[in-house]
């Protein structure tokens, strides 16, 4: 190396002219490989939407035709209602029970360190596990309604699984099974990086705990409510792996999702037009709420 | 921290605290249940489960099911069990895992500690591509796996995986190195080091613990995909997910659920494994992909 250094000139001129360029040269391939496998990708599909496309891409120009036949197929239109009830039992049962669960954990709770990975647990399962288990769970023939009939209970009843108006239901106790662990580690997080001596002052002005939580626990842990709130969102407009292991989006389509329905219009009854553009809204929907959220948290840490 | 909480300022009565410990209590066992039947009907034989009460304990404990789901249940047409589709998802998710980890670590490093025009901005780029709805990736990549000939295959889940997965690792490495102080690498560079070298001697002897979070996060994902191993890899290659899936749902024959249950404990078990063993490093990995977005 030294003998480089000393001597020959345009060497080392190469060499450091080589440093200068190494950062991105290691930079690049990622830079291609995300250029083309994802926002290339979303191209094609979003062209693709606009296309005559079937049982293969095909490249007929059909304009917003895919679109207007989307919202009239009646399997679209359950999905999304579906969706909405889906996600926002979800978001408001997880939160509720997370900040439930994080609030009481955060109260010197003996037992903290054996109850918090509890909690966490199925967070590390793939939701075809958490189908299996509460697929069978929630089946009258074998499941709790048995389980309670065997107790003598013979009068009780819970087959929303088999019930199409209330199935979607099971899909969100699943859901908040799953996770609402995560959102208790969210809100605990948010929790102990309080300052404990504004905690002690407003205690000293003879504020009730009640009036703590309200006044200023809660307050302090907006950035966690943001965050649960974006995170399950996101998870819930993603949702497709629990729906099939649960219900196979059944009985019917009764618990269908936008997630379910791209996959069955693209791949098995050929329309991957509208396939496509089913897609296309599912992006949109979720970088209607991810964009905001990133761009802000990126420029608070610069 | 366990400090901070000792020093809590919120007071409460003997009665509250009472309530609270229960209702913890209530839903560890309400988080514990699905599991631990599961696990307790395992190892029970069929007619226990169809003719008896699911909370019981076995009357005769066997591990028969456990046995057929391993090796000999009908996984779609033919009776492998579920060990090839066990070591397929091994064989799919180490290789990929390690790719992204390599390689969000050196993106972390450039983006933090070399810095040039639109960094900011490939950042963001990536940072986006780990929330997309990967429904919108689908019949391209399928496309494209046909083109290079490797749809249906683990090689094509790796690649598939690998490169999804470059976002979240180039956010974990990005996210740590920024705290690492540039003072030390800018001394390496003036005393003649290169870029591989301040990596390789500076940068990576502390990157233990991101390097546990990338590779637990990788490998969690990676493993309990669904989406990606149903429609790619449906046949001989699918991951375990697909294969439990499609134990569970055949639709010939006695549903047989013990064996069922055997097998996704087994599914569940390597990613459950790590959970025990470095639970911190996941609950760090869940957090950073999530607060610090």
């Amino acid at each position: 190396m030294a003998a480089t250094d000393a001597g020959q000139g345009t060497d080392a001129d190469f060499r450091t002219r080589l440093q200068n360029w190494l950062p991105k040269l290691v930079l690049s391939p990622s830079l291609a490989v995300m250029l083309i496998f994802v926002y290339g990708f979303i191209a094609f599909t979003i062209y693709l939407s606009f296309t005559d496309s079937r049982m293969l891409p095909s490249y007929g120009w059909v304009g917003w035709q895919n679109y207007e036949r989307l919202f009239r197929v009646r399997e679209w239109d359950i999905a999304l209602t579906n969706l909405a009830i889906f996600a926002s039992l979800y978001i408001v049962i997880c939160t509720i029970i997370g900040l439930m669960l994080a609030i009481f954990l955060d109260q010197k709770i003996r037992g903290e360190g054996i109850l918090r990975p509890i909690f966490l647990y199925p967070m590390a399962l793939s939701f075809i596990v958490t189908g299996t288990a509460w697929k069978w769970f929630l089946d009258p023939a074998i499941g709790i309604e048995n389980t309670m009939h065997l107790w003598g209970w013979t009068s009780f009843q819970f087959d929303w699984i088999k019930d199409r108006d209330m199935a979607i239901y099971t899909i969100v106790i699943a859901a908040v099974w799953q996770s609402s662990g995560f959102v208790m580690a969210m809100f605990l997080a948010g929790l102990r990086g309080i300052d404990n001596e504004i905690l002690k002052a407003a205690q000293m002005d003879g504020a009730s705990n009640w009036n703590l939580y309200r006044r200023i626990i809660l307050p302090q842990l907006r950035p966690a409510f943001l965050s649960a709130f974006v995170i399950l969102s996101h998870l819930a407009i993603k949702s497709y792996d629990l729906v099939i292991a649960l219900t196979g989006g059944g009985p019917g389509n009764a618990t269908a999702l936008p997630a379910t329905f791209m996959y069955s219009y693209t791949f098995t009854r050929n329309q991957m037009g509208i396939g496509a553009s089913s897609a296309v809204i599912m992006l949109m929907t979720i970088a209607a709420i991810m964009v905001p959220y990133l761009y802000a948290e990126l420029r608070e840490r610069k | 921290m366990a400090v901070a909480s000792t020093e809590n300022a919120i007071r409460s009565s003997n009665f509250t605290r009472v309530l609270v410990y229960l209702t913890l209590l209530l839903f560890a066992l309400f988080y514990l249940l699905p599991f631990g039947i599961m696990l307790v009907n395992s190892l029970k034989p069929l007619d226990e489960i169809t003719g008896g009460n699911m909370v019981a304990l076995p009357q005769t404990w066997t591990i028969e099911p456990w046995l057929s789901a391993w090796s000999t249940a009908q996984i779609g047409v033919e009776p492998t069990g579920l060990r090839p589709y066990f070591m397929n998802s091994i064989m799919m998710a180490v290789p990929a895992v390690i790719l992204s980890t390599v390689v969000g670590a050196l993106n972390g490093y450039v983006l933090t500690k070399w810095h040039f025009r639109g960094a900011t901005i490939i950042f963001g780029l990536l940072l986006f591509s780990c929330f997309i709805p990967f429904q919108i990736v689908l019949i391209p990549m399928a496309r494209i796996l046909g083109i290079l000939e490797i749809a249906g295959t683990t090689v094509g889940l790796i690649l598939v995986h690998f490169v999804y997965g470059i976002g979240f690792t180039t956010l974990y490495f990005r996210n740590y190195y920024a705290a690492f102080p540039t003072e030390l690498v800018r001394a390496a560079q003036i005393d003649g080091a290169g870029f591989f070298q301040i990596f390789w001697r500076i940068m990576l002897p502390s990157s233990g613990p991101i390097i546990a979070v990338s590779c637990i996060w990788q490998f969690t994902n990676i493993w309990n995909d669904f989406l990606f191993g149903a429609s790619f890899a449906s046949g001989d290659a699918a991951p375990m997910t697909v294969a439990l899936n499609n134990l569970v749902n055949s639709s010939t024959g006695v549903r047989e659920y013990n064996v069922h249950f055997a097998g996704a404990i087994m599914a569940a078990g390597p990613t459950l494994l790590v959970y025990i063993l470095a639970g911190r490093y996941f609950v760090r990995g869940l957090m950073a992909g999530s607060v610090k977005g």
